[in-house]
């Protein structure tokens, strides 16, 4: 960090004042100084040194530190250092990217290393500073600040070799890794040690996009494709230390029951057991192999105290939903006057009451932790999506102050929201053992499948009324909408920032504003229930797309009009009439189908980004089969086209596998489904062909995680309406007669 | 008890009880984590290994199923076919999470090692049996006809 120690202040407020102006999401000056500027700016700022000596690390991470975003090594290996977790959304692939096009860098020199836990100098503007990846927002948030760490680092190779060469810096060039001027070159390698310690320069110049060379191109290929195809790439699941045990917990059959007492004898005699911890989540045995610490688990003998424990049906908890629809919610949007435009003359009414269940996110690596407490000091090893809960959490729970605490993030084999969580329940639990054991040693808490499934934080369950008209011209009038479930943030300590007037965003997001609805009013009754509940890829938006798209469609017939000329007719935001338009012109929308097919179209804006599906049916004795799907997408300025195709490839399967066959339901609080036999996963046999479009945009990048899915429920839903006639208010589709009309 | 087995052509010798599934003793025994846990009960296929080249979930194969067969693993795979897949999967992208995917490649190697120019209902049968939550079929299913296309050249 010697040349940080350089730096003058203006210097640093001059780099801040750069980027805060550059910025194209509004950045608060507090989190402008604390997450750009680095140790740099930390020394003004006058923080703890440590912090500015840990600013650079990254697991892995060799060479040189440019900023806290760029190292490079001897070898000329770039390592860019990712603050979000990439758990198969390519993030990292991205972020890398936006550093290496301002660096003129050599792509396939180029890898990547996750960030520690500092959210000082690896915030999220999206989440007010907090470290964390959700919300579809890691490259909306982070595309300046990865551009001007890359044209910094740039910069400081030039005046390095310019320098070394006497030369005037603007005669110094660089291109794919190499800085040229006249007749001398070097490597970024040759230069790196040199170029560290040059002044960061005040204002780095970024790119017109014209001159990018990797941000939009075709042909950037995944930075973690080659480790991930030979078997080399380590998870959590994967960790070994020295000493280290691996724990298995029984967890109690219904939530919010405790262990009351335990009888431990028969897993004791195990081969391998070594320990057997009761911790307030359940009962762990610590083994030296996982299949002693699975079989010692299996021997257990737990009494639960089961006073404070859920004990309803999920049919109960619906059942309470559905009354709760008869009296008024809290108020979330209202204009004109609905009741007196419901009751029109002339007009065509549409009622539907919709059902959704609580989904599991059932990554493929089930969630998992190690944690180590040695010397007063926590480490915790995993895929960490969420650091601002995870760390003070385990401070929390191994009684250690947070600076005690060091967290080495891995990749994640998938979450879809699993595993950022304010109560990180995984991490806590593995903390909780590691402290009950006691022993120093590292600790990696496992969970089967059918621990991961059971465990809860489910997308939660929603009835939802609608109650909608067109006039005698065809034209959308009235639009009641009442939301019935439970809030993911009450109680969490997002509730105090997105929780307001009680009514928490992410029950409702998407319910109003995509159509020009003159009497429109949203309401929302918020429930309790002992189940955990979380978002899941794309959070309220996987119900909400779908109740007003399958309403959207349900007028339109209502009108006599096409549906996606109804949807051209009244949606009030240019590009989403766009997405619609090009959705619909690739999938020859109009055109004849062979027999036994059907189409369907929905389209929804969520985190910003602007996605239109179409899909095609065909009907069987074995349900909806999905044949293809085209969907449009405008993501702003797209960074990685084929890392963009990709998302939107996936969130179409991740949503279809949903609304074809997924439900997790509760026999008396006992969660019924426990592996893929009952909650079936999508499988190659069911999915589509699809397609993916985008919009050429200059407009500020967006995020793709999850946008993908909430169009694709409702689009397979209207094709069935197509099809049948028959609107679906209903989901999983599995389990219904769908019969062609 | 000492068992040795055939690993990626190596003898290897582990001290494990019959009953221990072979999934755990390549992960546990022999550090051969690129086998992956996704489900212990052969429903997801994310522990793919080939047994005498017959692709096998081992989690549901115990230490004394083995007997005499060869075993290899996603470190392990190679020949004319495990290059074209890998070559495939890189140049498609095919990889998200990446957590499924030596389960995947282990399953699309045996396919086209048996069949040089699968149809797509050849897949389906051949994969379906391989879960991938970010849902990468669309991809899986371009890069075996991209392989296939790569064995004929």
């Amino acid at each position: 960090m010697h040349m940080l120690q350089k730096l003058e202040p203006g210097a640093v407020s001059g780099l801040a004042a750069t980027l805060s102006g550059a910025a194209q999401t509004p950045l608060s000056r507090r989190f402008v100084l604390a997450a750009m500027g680095g140790a740099g700016i930390g020394l003004v700022l006058g923080l703890r040194p440590e912090v500015a000596h840990a600013a650079p690390a990254g697991t892995g991470a060799t060479g040189p530190a440019f900023n806290p975003f760029v190292r490079i090594a001897p070898d000329g290996t770039v390592t860019v250092i990712v603050k979000h977790l990439d758990k198969g959304q390519g993030i990292a692939t991205g972020l890398a990217t936006l550093a290496a096009d301002e660096m003129d860098a050599n792509w396939s020199k180029v890898t990547t290393a996750f960030a520690p836990a500092d959210p000082k100098i690896y915030g999220n503007a999206a989440f007010g500073g907090a470290q964390g990846t959700g919300g579809s927002t890691s490259i909306a948030a982070s595309y300046t600040i990865y551009r001007t760490a890359g044209a910094a680092a740039r910069a400081m190779l030039v005046a390095a070799a310019a320098r070394q060469w006497g030369v005037d810096p603007a005669t110094v060039t660089v291109s794919n890794g190499v800085v040229s001027a006249g007749s001398r070159s070097a490597g970024f390698g040759a230069l790196a040690e040199a170029a560290a310690k040059e002044q960061v320069p005040a204002e780095p110049k970024l790119k017109a996009a014209s001159a990018f060379t990797l941000i939009g191109k075709e042909g950037v290929h995944r930075v973690d494709n080659l480790a991930k195809t030979t078997g080399a790439r380590i998870y959590t699941q994967d960790l070994k230390l020295p000493d280290m045990l691996v724990a298995v917990v029984a967890h109690p059959p219904r939530f919010g029951a405790t262990p009351k007492s335990f009888d431990a004898t028969a897993a004791k005699a195990v081969k391998g057991v070594k320990d057997v911890v009761m911790v307030p989540q359940g009962v762990a045995v610590l083994a030296t192999t996982t299949h002693a610490a699975i079989k010692g688990r299996d021997a257990l003998k737990v009494v639960w105290d089961e006073s404070g424990a859920e004990t309803r049906s999920s049919s109960d908890i619906l059942a309470d939903y559905r009354g709760a629809l008869g009296k008024p919610g809290l108020p979330v949007e209202a204009h004109g006057d609905v009741e007196k435009a419901l009751k029109a003359p002339g007009v065509k009414l549409v009622e539907a009451e919709f059902e959704f269940p609580y989904l599991a996110h059932a990554a493929m690596e089930p969630m998992n932790a190690a944690a180590q407490i040695k010397d007063g000091a926590v480490t915790i090893w995993t895929g960490c999506q969420f650091p601002s809960a995870d760390l003070p959490n385990a401070a929390r729970t191994a009684g250690v102050a947070p600076d005690k605490v060091e967290i080495h993030t891995l990749w994640a084999g998938g979450s879809f929201g699993r595993r950022a969580l304010a109560s990180s329940d995984f991490v806590v639990e593995a903390v909780a053992i590691a402290k009950a054991h006691g022993k120093g040693v590292p600790v990696k808490l496992v969970w089967t499948r059918e621990d991961d499934m059971k465990a809860g934080y489910y997308r939660p369950a929603y009835v939802h009324k609608v109650r909608a008209a067109v006039d005698a011209s065809g034209k959308p009038v009235a639009w009641h909408h009442h939301v019935v479930g439970q809030s993911i943030l009450a109680g969490t300590f997002f509730e105090q920032v997105m929780v307001k007037n009680g009514v928490d965003e992410t029950s409702i997001e998407g319910t109003h504003g995509t159509y020009d609805i003159p009497n429109m009013k949203v309401e929302l009754s918020t429930m309790k229930a002992g189940v955990p509940v979380l978002w899941w890829r794309s959070v309220g938006h996987t119900h909400t797309a779908y109740a007003v798209e399958v309403v959207m469609d349900q007028l339109a017939r209502a009108a006599g009009q096409d549906p996606v000329a109804f949807r051209l007719a009244y949606a009030t935001d240019e590009r989403m009439k766009a997405v619609i338009r090009l959705a619909a012109d690739k999938a020859g929308w109009g055109t004849p189908l062979p027999a036994g097919r059907s189409r369907g179209i929905a389209a929804h804006k969520s985190f910003n980004t602007y996605v239109a599906e179409v899909v095609e049916i065909s009907l069987a004795d074995a349900g909806v089969k999905v044949e293809r799907v085209v969907a449009a997408v405008d993501c702003g300025v797209v960074v990685n086209p084929d890392v963009v195709r990709a998302q939107i490839e996936g969130g179409v399967g991740f949503g279809l596998g949903a609304a074809l066959h997924d439900a997790i339901t509760l026999d008396k609080g006992a969660v019924q489904q426990a592996n893929f036999d009952t909650y079936e996963p999508l499988r190659m046999s069911q999915m589509p062909k699809v397609e993916v479009h985008l919009v050429a945009s200059d407009a500020a990048p967006t995020g793709v995680g999850e946008p993908g899915v909430p169009p694709l429920a409702p689009a397979v839903a209207n094709a069935v309406l197509a099809a049948t006639g028959r609107p679906v208010h209903r989901l999983p589709f599995a389990g219904q007669a769908f019969k062609p009309a | 008890m000492a068992v040795t087995l055939t690993v990626n052509g190596q003898a290897r010798t582990v001290d494990a009880d019959p009953d221990t599934p072979l999934l755990w003793v390549l992960r546990d025994e022999l550090d051969l984590v690129g086998t992956k846990f996704g489900c212990g009960q052969a429903l997801c296929g994310a522990c793919t290994v080939h047994l005498d080249g017959t692709p096998t979930r081992s989690c549901q194969t115990t230490l004394g199923d083995v007997g005499d067969a060869k075993i290899v693993t996603i470190e392990g795979v190679q020949g004319r076919e495990a290059e074209a897949v890998r070559a495939a999967w890189v140049s498609l992208d095919v990889v998200q999470c990446g957590y499924c995917q030596s389960g995947q490649i282990m399953s699309a190697v045996a396919l086209l090692t048996e069949n040089k120019k699968p149809a797509d209902s050849d897949i389906d049968a051949a994969m379906d049996g391989n879960v991938c939550r970010c849902a990468t079929y669309h991809r899986i299913r371009a890069a075996i006809h991209d392989a296939a296309r790569r064995l004929e050249a």
